[in-house]
């Protein structure tokens, strides 16, 4: 029999924690994946396997309707999110002479980060519903300019992390051999940045996929997003639609990640 | 004096650099002017923070001068930026763009100049050949050696046919064997393409073996400009003897001096011939410099005695630790032969012979 | 003719230029939908609650003294506020206890993943990672799946026979400290991770060559050189837990009340916006306190990393 090792990285009891750990984070996401397969009218009993609260989902017109909304608010919220974050970042990164107020950038892109969600979900339900009586104006453009706020930080972060890594030479050796600071920019800079704006644009998708609290205060009538149609449902009693809703969802944040995770894997 | 600026690629006049502002300011380079010659392998040695990277930059573009000119065969480029001038860069971490192959990297410059494609596909195979690495062209630049990478990083720079090549450290990320295989192979480029390589080290046998002209630059400031021999032999300054290759240090007072040399008296009471270098200012008291491998040990006599304190082994040669009577240690380098040393031992009572012409007196 | 130095100063002043142009869109953007609004909510704390939601335009101290005290409507007397100190304790115990709780499950973890191989350390971030970007909500709603009356739980329990009525575990604080540690904890194993994969383990061999055993090697070697990870951690979940609206709304069921919930009340139906905006701006206040004591001490820890 081999003598045990003395293992220097190991810690007494950690490694049966963390498996714990795992086991209690996936726990009650696998219970609702199973009973969105649920063929009862309530969650509470499993009576056998059936897709029809998928079915019931897809011809939901309340959730078809919150979806493409979530998507549409998304969609818009990341690009708008990603392009200033990304200008932001080129702004803020690599300054070779340190100027007054780039401490006060910092602050105020991470600003809703700091912030709870809450009170700013408050303060714009009153800077917006005054801005409606104003204009009479009531559509997204609230939902996606809020959403954009708070996207920022999130699009701001690997773009940054992204260039703050990027050898600068390699800019400087495009300078030298007769590259225009445009022509270095769209031949070198950008080609190099490109994973981090792609996570960047992942991530600010997601948050944006995910919010309820902003979104709850700021939407108008029938503005319901999949995330606050889902909230206002477990005020009532809660069929498995609702695990069916939410295991497509969840599928859906599994392959962003997924692909997020290989590109931003993927390191110059 | 009629300049002659068709003789110089690179005139560099009272250029100072100064970083910081206010109380933090520090002079990288202070008033330094040197002119390089057209074809010339100019090497720029010195220690790191000497200020000869910095003076680098300032001739490729990516700084400017706080003060002073830079002339490329007789025009200012001082304030030129970088992809205006025709100079090109070889860099210490090679700057190869990760998201090019190799054959698109040396193509870069050329397409930036706007040639036509043909002419760029025939010089980039043409500099494939030159660093011979016709085999490589559509690899990633990760997926090649730190070896191809630079000879990529070589024919990036030389394919623009740049007036002056400015080369930042670029074998100092190589292992032994292959940084002295690049050494001959940079002289052998230089021969081929006849550019200007102005070569920036901290290593003075790289220096040594591979300049027409060193300058050796130290706080901001070049101290000596000479060909390797003249540095090495005629070191003017204490800095430079010490610098570069093994020196003692004697103190010693100047009897007479003409025609730059000097007889001076060691303090010892010998009396030695001495070479009095450029620019000396007349004075009584003086250092000369002996080369370790220009004096020898004997029993008896020498220029001057001592207690050998210990013998150091060094396979080609043997170091031989000498206190000196009047104070101050001096090594003597002697090479070995199969039959055995001189029977030499620490605690023994010598004389260190200098060789005639050894001596040389410092300005400083 | 300028300078070289002239021309290098006007050149810095171009590139200042230029980055506060690129920052504008950005800045702007977190303006408006932003900071901005928070200075409307400051304002609305000193006004009067109009009768129908929305304020009066006349200033009034009201709102901020009731996020404290209380007037007896019928005998004007003064109290204090024994509900909204009551939902201040409960948001900050419950936040503390998250807080605890996360690091406790958090810190093996994350351990765990940092001396994992390097090939297969990825996967058991991603693990940790997939929770992470899961909808909030979605998650709340599965640790409820667990909780409930006909839950996992309770019908495991019903099964071994251990009980016969089920045991209330939803709209509890223990379900709202639950959910918490539930969705905040990949908040506090992520930065813990990114500093324990910085972790020297050399260090932790000299800890075990000078005669320190396992347990004293995690006191006086990991834990002191993970310190940054475990205060960023902690104020990562601490924040957001104090904020925190969508889970003790699901998890409390409307009685259980934390600040977030106490606040959205008073713009539903409590119809007082500004005791809403004066409460809203003293969370505001605890979060602050709590970032510049992070920020204190991760400048501390900066400043003697070499010490």
């Amino acid at each position: 029999m081999a003598r045990p090792r003395f293992e220097v990285r190991a810690q007494t009891g950690f490694t049966v924690m963390a498996v714990l750990t795992f086991g209690l984070l996936y726990l009650p996401i696998m219970t609702l994946v199973v009973y969105a397969f649920n063929d009862n009218d309530s969650i509470a009993i499993w009576k056998g396997f059936s897709l029809r609260w998928f079915r019931s989902a897809w011809n939901n017109q309340l959730v078809v309707e919150a979806s493409i909304r979530s998507f549409q608010i998304a969609a818009a919220a990341a690009v708008l999110a990603t392009v200033a974050a990304t200008m932001a970042a080129l702004a803020t990164t690599r300054v070779t002479r340190p100027y007054r107020g780039l401490t006060f950038k910092y602050a105020f892109i991470n600003q809703p980060l700091m912030v709870p969600e809450i009170v700013t979900a408050v303060a714009l339900l009153i800077f917006f519903s005054r801005i409606k009586m104003w204009t009479g104006y009531t559509g997204l453009g609230y939902l996606i300019v809020a959403h954009t706020a708070f996207c920022i930080p999130f699009a701001y972060l690997p773009i940054r992390a992204r260039l703050e890594s990027m050898d600068l030479s390699l800019e400087t050796a495009a300078a030298d051999l007769y590259a225009t600071p445009w022509n270095t920019f769209r031949r070198v800079t950008l080609p190099l940045l490109w994973p981090g704006i792609l996570a960047g644009l992942m991530l600010a998708f997601v948050i944006s996929l995910d919010d309820v609290v902003i979104t709850e205060f700021v939407k108008s009538g029938g503005q319901d997003t999949l995330p606050t149609y889902m909230l206002g449902q477990f005020r009532r009693i809660v069929t498995p639609e609702i695990n069916a809703i939410s295991t497509v969802f969840l599928l859906l944040s599994i392959a962003i990640v997924t692909i997020f995770f290989f590109v931003s894997r993927k390191r110059a | 004096m009629p300049d002659k600026p068709d003789r110089n690629a690179i005139e560099v006049r009272g250029v100072s650099k100064i970083f910081g502002t206010g109380d933090s300011q520090v002079a990288a380079l202070d008033d330094v002017s040197v002119s390089i010659r057209e074809n010339e392998f100019f090497t720029l040695l010195g220690p790191s923070g000497c200020g000869k990277t910095t003076l680098l930059r300032l001739i490729a573009g990516f700084d400017f001068p706080t003060d002073g000119q830079i002339l490329l065969h007789g025009d200012d480029i001082a304030l030129l930026p970088p992809y205006k001038r025709p100079v090109n860069t070889v860099f210490q971490s090679y700057a190869l763009f990760p998201h090019m192959t190799v054959g698109q990297n040396i193509a870069f410059g050329l397409e930036m100049l706007g040639k036509p494609k043909a002419e760029i596909a025939a010089r980039v195979a043409a500099m494939l050949k030159l660093v011979k690495m016709e085999a490589l062209r559509d690899r990633r630049t990760s997926q090649i050696s730190g070896g191809q990478q630079q000879r990529v990083a070589l024919a990036r720079a030389l394919a623009p046919q740049p007036k002056v090549l400015l080369l930042d450290e670029p074998l100092s990320a190589l292992d032994y064997k292959l940084r002295k295989e690049m050494q001959i192979e940079l002289k052998r480029l230089q021969h081929e393409t006849g550019i200007t390589f102005i070569f920036v080290t901290h290593d003075q046998e790289e220096a040594l073996t591979m300049s027409d002209r060193i300058a050796v630059m130290s706080s901001g400031k070049i101290l000596q400009v000479g060909s390797p021999r003249d540095i090495y032999d005629r070191p003017a300054e204490r800095f430079v003897a010490d610098f570069i290759g093994e020196s003692n240090f004697l103190e010693a007072a100047v009897v007479a001096s003409a025609n730059g040399r000097a007889t001076v008296r060691l303090a010892s009471g010998t009396e030695l011939a001495a070479a009095l270098p450029e620019g000396f200012q007349p004075k009584d008291r003086v250092t000369v410099v002996v080369r370790p491998e220009q004096a020898r040990l004997v029993r008896e006599g020498g220029a001057a005695s001592g207690v050998l304190e210990n013998v150091v082994y060094f396979g080609t040669d043997t170091h031989f630790h000498v206190h000196l009577d009047a104070g101050g240690p001096f090594i003597v380098r002697q090479q070995n032969t199969r039959s055995g040393d001189a029977g030499y031992a620490p605690g023994d009572r010598v004389g260190v012979a200098i060789g005639e012409d050894a001596a040389q007196v410092l300005k400083d | 003719m300028a300078t070289a130095g002239e021309i290098a100063e006007k050149a810095g002043r171009e590139d200042v230029r230029r980055r506060w142009l690129l920052s504008t869109p950005a800045l702007a953007i977190i303006f408006f939908a932003g900071i901005g609004p928070l200075f409307i909510v400051l304002v609305y704390s000193f006004l009067a609650p109009g009768s129908y939601g929305d304020v009066k335009w006349q200033f009034s101290t009201d709102a901020w003294v009731g996020v404290v005290l209380q007037r007896d409507i019928f005998d004007g007397t003064i109290s204090i506020a024994d509900a909204h100190l009551q939902i201040f304790l409960r948001s900050v115990t419950l936040s503390l206890a998250t807080t605890v709780l996360t690091l406790i499950f958090g810190f093996p973890t994350a351990y765990f993943i940092a001396t994992r191989p390097e090939n297969r350390r990825d996967i058991w971030l991603f693990l940790i990672t997939i929770p992470f970007w899961t909808n909030l909500l979605i998650r709340t709603f599965a640790m409820m799946e667990v909780l409930r009356n006909e839950g996992l739980v309770n019908g495991l329990l019903r099964f071994l026979h251990i009980i016969d009525q089920p045991i209330q575990f939803m709209y509890t604080d223990f379900a709202v400290l639950v959910g918490m540690v539930y969705v905040f904890l990949p908040l506090m194993v992520l930065p813990l991770f990114a500093s324990m994969e910085k972790l020297d383990f050399r260090l932790v061999e000299a800890g075990y060559d000078l005669y320190a055993t396992r347990f004293q090697v995690l006191r006086r070697v990991i834990i002191p050189l993970v310190k940054p990870g475990i205060i960023a951690g902690s104020i990562l979940v601490f924040i957001p837990s104090l904020g925190a609206y969508v889970t003790p709304r699901v998890m409390g069921g409307g009685t259980n009340l934390m600040i977030g919930n106490l606040i959205e009340l008073q713009f539903g139906q409590g119809r007082n916006w500004p005791l809403g905006a004066a409460l809203s701006m003293t969370l505001m206040a605890i979060v602050m306190i709590a970032l510049l004591f992070y920020v204190r001490n991760a400048g501390r820890n900066q400043g003697s990393g070499h010490g």
